[in-house]
């Protein structure tokens, strides 16, 4: 099978400090790829650069077999940032409504998928209220439900289970699954294990470097661990010890 | 289209931002009105002056209804005089010789004493001139009716040439009387400092407001985050930028006719040449703005460094709008002037508002300032592969 994001040898310094080493990455459709690490390892620069919104030093980063960054490609890709970028003074409806009209969306078709979006993060309710009024994880939620809005192939999510409460985080997680099985192609970033455990692949990503990949099973009987915060620990422990020459 | 879910969300925004909303559209009003009777008021200004040892006859010339005048018999010094009763002016004589100190903390005041001085000592010398010449007619009559006495004694034929003479004089000593009757190009009487500074203070406001607001506005989209967000999205640049000229351009326009149409008929201003063609200048004065702030906003951080551009870049720019007439400045200030968006577009409203320039007569300023909306708008879409490099 093709794989829909090929990322190869990218290099990425700020200041002459490097935030990415050689990093080579390969992903599938119908996969939910985990890059976890701990914060300020790299993981948010890796999707910037997967987005074409960084441009990397050295080496490529291809999505569908289109080298980034590429505006077009971007109409496939549905995106939620770190920080909840949204419109304050709007409410959740019109900021979805807004992202929706920069896709090429059907217009007769957008108050469905606005419904729909919606519904699966619990925002129905409070659609008509203004962002600005909105808690912490309802603007998670929102934030996720405009990722959504374009029903898109490419879904890259950076840490999207911040503040949200574990019952939604559930209800999220079965819908993610659920988008997987239609044969869609899942990034997201965290450094929750329980939410890595969820992942079909993962890649351990630590000060710019991907020190190991594989399916969770896999990377457990790697480290000889019984869950993956062991692996996490156990991986930081070694990498200390033998840290990768840049 | 894009560019319109762009306009759309920025006219949404600003219909709940109803503070900005009347900072648009109020506040413009609020000055307008202020200056209108401030300037009105300037020719009302009466100058207080002291005179010592003046004869009556030349004070009654000096006095007009913009002085006061009031005697002084003290042998104070006129500096003394001057700061005990805040006089602003103060003429002495010495024999035959007028002494005028001025307080000269306001120009205006000072003007007013040295214009009613000077025409006082020429309407003196009028005065003594005609005292001149009506001596002369009394001597010149006593001549004549000694003449007629000899001329009785004199034969006919000799006497009809002595009164064909005399009938001559007569013609000639009567006095011409000029009447003056006075017109005006622009304006008429009534035309005061207002009206002059009405089309400048149009373009002002335009671009101030315009300015901040879009800066501040697209700034906040950097801040939030939501400037990068967009960025992930399939919109081109170029896309994003001609959004927000349309939004706020849109609010510019609405922002004008307000501040025109206030002008035409609640302070009764005259607009020489055609709203229309006032209206498209400001609104192309409003894009340039708005490019200016757009741009400007990159190097601002937050809206407070935003604030620190305006001692910068939009106060100057007043200087250079046609308070003082760019003509009579220095060379290398007139060279500045020639990049002041606000100096062309104050150029081209004075010309259409107040000498009913049509809109071909003012083509010059209109193309400059497209060049800089080219150059401006250009330079925003080069600046956003900051966030995505197509």
């Amino acid at each position: 099978m093709e794989p829909l994001i090929t990322v190869t040898n990218v290099d990425k310094n700020f200041n002459n400090h490097p935030v990415l080493s050689s990093i080579n990455l390969e992903s599938f459709p119908g996969k939910i790829l985990g890059l976890i690490g701990p914060s300020g390892a790299g993981k948010t620069t890796l999707i910037k650069v997967i987005m074409g919104m960084e441009q990397p030093d050295t080496g490529t980063a291809t999505i569908l077999d289109k080298q980034m960054p590429n505006r077009i490609v971007l109409e496939d890709i549905g995106f939620m940032a770190q920080n909840d970028a949204l419109y304050g003074s709007l409410t959740g409806r019109e900021n979805l409504k807004f992202f929706a009209s920069l896709f090429a969306i059907d217009r007769k078709l957008i108050e469905n998928r606005i419904n729909y979006v919606a519904s699966i993060v619990n925002l129905i309710p409070d659609l008509n209220k203004k962002v600005s009024n909105y808690s912490g994880g309802m603007k998670r939620r929102l934030s996720l439900a405009i990722s959504l809005i374009s029903d898109p192939k490419i879904l890259i999510l950076d840490e999207p289970t911040v503040g949200i409460d574990p019952e939604l985080r559930c209800q999220i997680w079965k819908e993610l699954k659920k988008y997987r099985d239609e044969g869609k192609l899942i990034i997201i970033t965290t450094h929750v294990m329980a939410d890595a455990a969820q992942c079909d692949e993962l890649e351990m990503i630590r000060d710019g470097h991907i020190i190991s990949s594989g399916s969770p099973e896999e990377l457990k009987a790697e480290y000889n661990a019984d869950n993956l915060e062991d692996v996490f620990l156990k991986a930081g422990e070694q990498n200390n010890e033998n840290p990768i020459d840049n | 289209m894009k560019i319109l879910s762009i306009t759309k969300r920025i006219i949404l925004e600003m219909r709940r931002d109803k503070r900005t909303l009347a900072l648009l559209f109020i506040a413009p009003l609020f000055i307008l009105t202020l200056m209108f009777f401030l300037f009105q008021s300037n020719s009302d200004t009466v100058a207080q002056l002291a005179v010592k040892n003046v004869p009556t006859s030349v004070t009654k010339v000096i006095d007009n209804k913009h002085v006061k005048i009031h005697k002084v018999t003290t042998s104070d010094s006129p500096k003394k005089v001057i700061l005990d009763h805040d006089y602003d002016g103060y003429i002495k004589k010495d024999g035959n010789k007028l002494t005028v100190t001025y307080q000269n903390a306001s120009q205006t005041q000072a003007g007013i004493i040295k214009k009613s001085v000077q025409m006082g000592l020429i309407k003196l010398q009028i005065n003594q001139l005609v005292a001149g010449t009506k001596k002369a007619k009394s001597a010149i009559k006593k001549t004549q009716t000694q003449l007629h006495q000899i001329a009785n004694q004199l034969p006919a034929a000799a006497r009809r040439n002595m009164t064909a003479a005399s009938d001559n004089q007569k013609q000639l000593s009567k006095p011409v009387k000029l009447s003056l009757s006075q017109k005006y190009l622009y304006g008429n009487s009534d035309s005061t400092f207002f009206s002059t500074m009405f089309p400048i203070f149009v373009g002002f406001v335009v671009f101030f407001f315009v300015f901040l607001i879009s800066g501040i506005s697209l700034l906040r989209e950097r801040t939030t985050g939501t400037l990068s967000r967009l960025l992930a999205s399939p919109i081109k640049r170029s896309e994003i930028i001609f959004g927000y000229l349309t939004g706020y351009g849109l609010f510019a326009i609405i922002q004008t006719m307000i501040v025109v149409l206030y002008c035409i008929y609640v302070l009764k201003v005259q607009i020489l040449g055609s709203i229309v063609t006032v209206l498209f200048i400001c609104f192309l004065l409003a894009l340039v703005a708005l490019s200016m702030g757009l741009f400007v906003s990159t190097f601002a951080a937050s809206e407070f460094q935003m604030m620190q551009f305006i001692p910068i870049l939009v106060i100057p720019q007043i200087f250079f709008s046609g308070i003082i007439p760019v003509s009579n400045m220095a060379g290398w200030l007139q060279v500045i002037a020639h990049f002041m968006p606000l100096y062309y577009g104050a150029n081209a409203l004075t010309d259409v508002i107040q000498k009913q320039a049509g809109l071909l007569q003012v083509a010059t300023p209109i193309i400059v300032l497209g060049v800089i909306l080219l150059f401006f708008v250009t330079l925003n879409i080069l600046g956003m592969r900051r966030y995505r490099k197509v």
